[in-house]
């Protein structure tokens, strides 16, 4: 099936990309590399703002009530004198997640990444639907943009968390926003249309472009997070755009879903909402997962270890996603019998992620390790995610979070999973797959010197926070020192202010390496990192239709170091005969169906 | 109230769709203007020769509602403010037959249009008290918030058809700027930091308007020449009013009596939501009292 | 900086801190061992020239040790919790004769009402306090939370309590203090412009010294009220 769809969409399109007017190659493009690559430049600033916005949250804790500097010029509505107002506080808490979740870290792995890598890992010349694609890319913008000028409204920004729990976002008369709220809602029912529509497309090409040879079980492991990653989207994104419509309704109509005086529920909305945000969660984690699999692959100079385990640990994570919802809601009034259910599916769920964590250390095991800057990610991804995933037993154990919710040992294990798990392997993604996507190298000393600024920052800036919800510090508190319990913890939250300072100008040295290696960088081979996937069996960057001829796939993704090669890899599509007969491994079955060693 | 709904749900789709366009640094003047407003015809002059004045007092009759102590132990920073006494609740002032905090103004009988004084109105929060209880305000003349207490207050008004406002303050000194769009008589305002805080702001679309004093005097000039309907609002005994005619340069004596009876029929339950009737003009009476009920310990 | 559990001062908290310090322990244990493993593999195994790297494609016995441990281990947890929980939590656990109090949490302050001298919540000598939270030591005390406008959430970090009170549902706790003394209550639930700052004093008695406090409250309430 895949040739046919490679032969319809085959050498025409090529050509008739070349001719085409500026606006459609680069701005209304439907070649999933540009809309990739467009996708990236949307989340990097949406990122950007993110961070700023963090900044400011990170003033006022350290210095409550002080004059932020250069401040003066802000409204009086939000800071008069320079002096940040609750209201405001909670919309810089409401937006930083906000930003961060949705218009960072999501769009950065699957916008990215899945429009980027899904053809060129499985041999296609595009997505199934290009125009869906684009469509999705240009949905997005407005959303962020809606997002973003919010800010200006009446009433400021979403200020209910980005959690957005009712009766308080529901309520004008209760939190002092409206318009925001309301903007808030528009922006993300967008933002989730453009993410289904992109999931669908990730899911039908996947499904049916690979190319010829191209087994579900040959499939990069970047592939398969991203397919069912595609798949959560898929049935997690509609329930955040149903519930969202349904507050906006309680807003603006008078309908009563969350309004207890009326009849309504609150407790719907966090239901509703945690049915999308733990899937959610793992849309955040997984595609991360994938890409420093094939980091560590690659930087190890070995097979994954376990890559059967490794795919069905993904697809465990995935279906368990939608049953441990109430693990948010412990202490929210909801039945304590439900709570010991969603205990047990919760404690569940970190298995397939520590099977996922020893599958990288083996894979290490007995590597001959090259510790190029992607690799320095993914094995920093590793660390952190491993503290973010433990912090999360605390948690899953009810009693204990019976003292930790909503206090900062919460922001501490988010900030470890969605920074040091998704962004480590973001960056790590960027630093390994900038050389494909843009021809050019980024210099390996400077990436070495971010990514150790970056590790030593992140952790001077969060590992306290744990400290901090011990000492029972809540969430969302814009003055910390009205509290005597946290008063005492406040040379704590001026440390983490200025680590966290010193980790958005390592943010800033990023953007700096990003641009200036995208114009000056040293030209980069088509295959830098001596990698097996298909993408490097192509020219950097690919052309427009991504082959001369559709790829032929012999190997499984990982074939690094296999013993009848001379060197220390051996690409998916080469033909088998490169591989002496006698070392052949059996192609018809790969090599990786039994889990043990197949030499 | 759906009318309203739907109205801030139109404004919000607009919105969203104008954004493009620049948003507004200041939200405020997203809300349209009611009709007449905008085109401003020249101000009436009252010639001061013939500018009459309509006074009075407010009487009281009954054994009207005792104060009672605010517990203020919380908050020692506005506690500390009170060296004579402790804190009482003001809702209800009468002594000697007079009844203060009473809001007086002409209901009826104006015409034409008048300037908005350049001055604010000040509300300022002192003491964990809103100073003063019962103000007036023209409509467009800004409203000036001033906190004069080193802890945090919000100022929440919720007005049945004007657009409502919940901001904060968190330190002494602080001040904030807001306007109303249409009269409406009264807006309830409070603090939900500190629940016996309670305010009432009552708009209008011309200057005559006064608050009875402690002796329950009040006046209303320069008046020109006319019949009015006069109306006196309590936040616990409802309204009354009447109609008075002056002439060229007169000055006529009026007076208002409330009575403690009067307040079975105003009063709703404590711990209700505050209610809002619309009377035909469009404007509204608040018929009830919210804010004693935390007050009341 | 002092990064611990504050001091503790109920029953149940001394239950929760026992897990706390069981799952401190046993994640502290994996944390060391896969970062020093991550660490050593790095240095042991770094790139050398002429160094060919180990062909495999995995073990299934590594595969099953590293799914079946930590599966015992959280099953292990999860029931030890689920335990704990019960004791805390579930109906059957709320003590018959408790004190009960109302607290009734609104923006942003806690109204919180005493049944007064005849521990009966509803009768004439009930007293409502804003944001003054007393109880006495060694007793069990039963909270009825409910929430008149928003989601907030009961919080007494030295009781080891923490509740969301929500809009239309009133939802009891129960806990019992071990140690007199004043603490704070705090809420850890954004509900609005105000949350940092709604807090209430919360006061542990000495059993004589509560009843005294009690019955004179209960008198100045009937005194009102009559």
């Amino acid at each position: 099936m895949a040739t046919i769809v490679a032969e319809a969409t085959g050498t025409p399109i090529l050509e008739e990309e070349h001719g085409r007017p500026f606006i459609r190659k680069y701005i209304f493009s439907t070649d999933h590399k540009t809309i990739g690559i467009q996708f990236l430049f949307m989340s990097l600033f949406f990122l950007l703002v993110g961070g700023l916005l963090a900044l400011l949250i990170r003033y006022q804790l350290a210095w409550p009530g002080r004059p932020i500097p250069l401040g003066q010029g802000l409204p009086e509505t939000v800071a008069p004198a320079g002096v940040m107002l609750p209201e405001f506080y909670n919309a810089l808490v409401t937006m930083h997640g906000t930003f961060m979740v949705f218009f960072a870290i999501m769009p950065l792995l699957v916008g990215v990444y899945a429009n980027y890598l899904i053809p060129l890992q499985i041999g296609a010349r595009d997505m199934a639907f290009p125009r869906l694609n684009m469509a999705s890319f240009w949905i997005s913008v407005p959303a962020g943009l809606i997002m973003l000028a919010s800010f200006m409204v009446e009433g400021g920004a979403a200020g209910a968390g980005w959690t957005s729990y009712a009766p308080l976002s529901a309520r004008p008369d209760l939190s002092g926003v409206s318009l925001g709220q309301q903007m808030w809602i528009v922006s993300l029912v967008l933002l989730g249309l453009g993410s289904i529509l992109g999931a669908v497309n990730y899911i039908t090409t996947v499904t049916n472009m690979r190319a010829p040879g191209m087994t579900w079980f040959r499939l990069p492991l970047s592939v398969w997070s991203l397919f069912i990653t595609a798949i959560l989207v898929l049935l997690a994104m509609p329930v955040l755009s149903a519930a969202a419509i349904m507050l906006l309704f309680d807003q603006t109509i008078g309908t009563n879903f969350f309004l207890a005086s009326q009849g309504g529920q609150p407790l719907l909305w966090q239901h509703l909402f945690w049915f999308f945000g733990h899937p959610e969660v793992y849309i955040l984690i997984l595609p991360a997962m994938g890409m420093v699999s094939e980091i560590i692959a690659n930087g190890s100079r070995k097979p994954i270890f376990g890559y059967r385990s490794m795919v069905f640990a993904i697809i465990a994570i995935a279906f368990l996603g939608f049953i441990v919802w109430g693990h948010h809601m412990f202490q929210s009034g909801m039945n304590p019998a439900l709570a010991m259910s969603f205990m047990i599916s919760t404690l569940v769920i970190a298995v397939p992620s520590a099977i996922k964590v020893f599958n990288w250390m083996a894979t290490m095991w007995e590597g001959n390790i090259h510790l190029h800057t992607p690799m320095l990610f993914a094995v920093g991804f590793v660390m952190l995610f491993v503290i973010g995933g433990l912090s999360g037993v605390y948690m899953a154990a009810t009693p204990v979070d019976i003292f930790i919710h909503d206090t900062y040992f919460i922001v501490a294990h988010i900030h470890y999973v969605l920074f040091g798990g998704s962004l480590f392997a973001i960056f790590g993604a960027i630093y390994y797959w900038f050389p494909k996507m843009f021809g050019r190298m980024i210099n390996p000393t400077v990436g070495k010197i971010h990514f150790a600024l970056t590790f030593v920052l992140f952790n001077v800036t969060f590992f306290p926070m744990h400290g901090l919800g011990m000492g029972g510090m809540m969430r969302r508190i814009y003055d910390p020192e009205q509290y005597e319990h946290i008063a005492g913890m406040q040379d704590t939250n001026v440390l983490v202010s200025l680590a966290a300072i010193g980790l958005f100008a390592t943010g800033l040295l990023f953007l700096v390496i990003f641009l200036y290696s995208l114009f000056r960088g040293k030209p980069a081979p088509a295959n830098p990192w001596n990698a097996t996937t298909l993408e490097w069996q192509t020219p950097s960057p690919p052309k427009h239709g991504n082959w001369k001829e559709i790829p032929v796939v012999y190997h499984g993704p990982y074939e690094y170091s296999h013993p009848a090669m001379d060197r220390d890899w051996l690409a998916q599509n080469e033909r088998p005969d490169v591989v002496s007969p006698a070392h052949q491994p059996a192609t018809g079955s790969t090599p990786l169906q039994k889990g043990g060693a197949s030499e | 109230m759906e009318a309203k709904h739907l109205e801030r749900g139109l404004a919000a789709v607009a919105a969203v769709a104008l954004f493009a366009c620049g948003g507004d640094g200041d939200g405020d003047r997203t809300e349209s203007r009611p009709g007449g407003e905008a085109e401003l015809a020249p101000a009436p002059v009252v010639d001061p020769a013939v500018a009459a004045t309509i006074r009075g007092v407010v009487a009281f009759e009954g054994e009207a509602l005792v104060a009672v102590e605010i517990d203020m132990s919380e908050e020692p920073a506005c506690a500390e403010k009170y060296t004579a006494g402790p804190p009482m609740t003001h809702d209800v002032v009468a002594e000697n037959g007079r009844l203060a905090n009473v809001f007086v103004y002409v209901k009826e009988g104006l015409e034409g249009t008048f300037p908005v004084p350049a001055d604010p109105v000040v509300l300022d929060q002192d003491g964990c008290r809103y100073h003063p209880h019962v103000l007036g305000i023209q409509v467009g003349q800004t409203l000036l918030v001033r906190n004069s207490d080193p802890t945090l207050h919000n100022i929440n008004a919720q007005p049945s058809v004007n657009r409502g406002f919940n901001i904060s303050q968190p330190q002494a000194g602080m001040e904030s700027r807001r306007d109303f769009r249409r009269p409406e008589v009264m807006i309830p305002v409070k603090c939900d930091v500190h629940g016996w805080m309670g305010s009432y702001i009552g708009v209008l679309d011309h200057p005559y308007h006064s608050v009875s004093a402690a002796d329950g005097s009040f006046s209303l000039s320069p008046l020109p020449p006319g019949t009015y309907v006069i109306e006196g609002w309590h936040e616990v005994y409802g309204t009354a009013k009447q109609e008075v005619t002056v002439g060229d340069g007169e000055t006529a004596e009026i007076s208002f009596t409330f009575s403690a009876d009067m307040a079975a029929d105003a009063i709703v339950p404590l711990g209700e939501p505050v209610e809002l009737h619309a009377d035909h003009q469009g404007t509204a009476v608040y018929a009830g009292n919210g804010i004693r009920a935390a007050g009341r310990e | 900086m002092d990064w611990s559990l504050p001091l503790n001062a109920s029953t149940q908290g001394a239950m929760i801190d026992r897990l706390f310090w069981l799952i401190f322990a046993i994640t502290m244990a994996a944390l060391v061992i896969v970062e020093s493993g991550v660490l050593w593999f790095l240095w042991r195994y770094r790139r050398r020239e002429g160094r060919r790297a180990r062909y495999t494609h995995g073990n299934n016995v590594a595969e099953v040790v590293w799914t079946a441990v930590p599966a015992l281990v959280m099953i292990f947890l999860g029931i030890y919790s689920g335990r704990i929980w019960a004791q805390i939590r579930s109906p059957e656990s709320f003590p018959e004769d408790a004190l009960t109090i109302r607290v009734v949490a609104k923006q942003f302050e806690w109204n919180i009402t005493y049944p007064g001298s005849d521990r009966v919540l509803g009768s004439n000598d009930d007293f409502t306090i804003r944001n003054r939270f007393e109880i006495p030591v060694d007793e069990p005390v039963v909270v009825r939370l409910q929430s008149e406008d928003v989601i907030h959430s009961f919080f007494i970090p030295q009781l080891r309590v923490k509740q969301d009170a929500v809009p239309g549902m009133v939802i009891p706790i129960w806990f019992q203090a071990t140690e007199t003394g004043q603490f704070q209550i705090g809420c850890a639930e954004l509900c609005g412009l105000g949350h940092y700052r709604m807090r209430a004093r919360v006061k542990v008695h000495d059993q004589p010294s509560y009843r005294r406090w009690v019955t004179e409250r209960s008198a100045a309430a009937l005194g009102v009220t009559d």
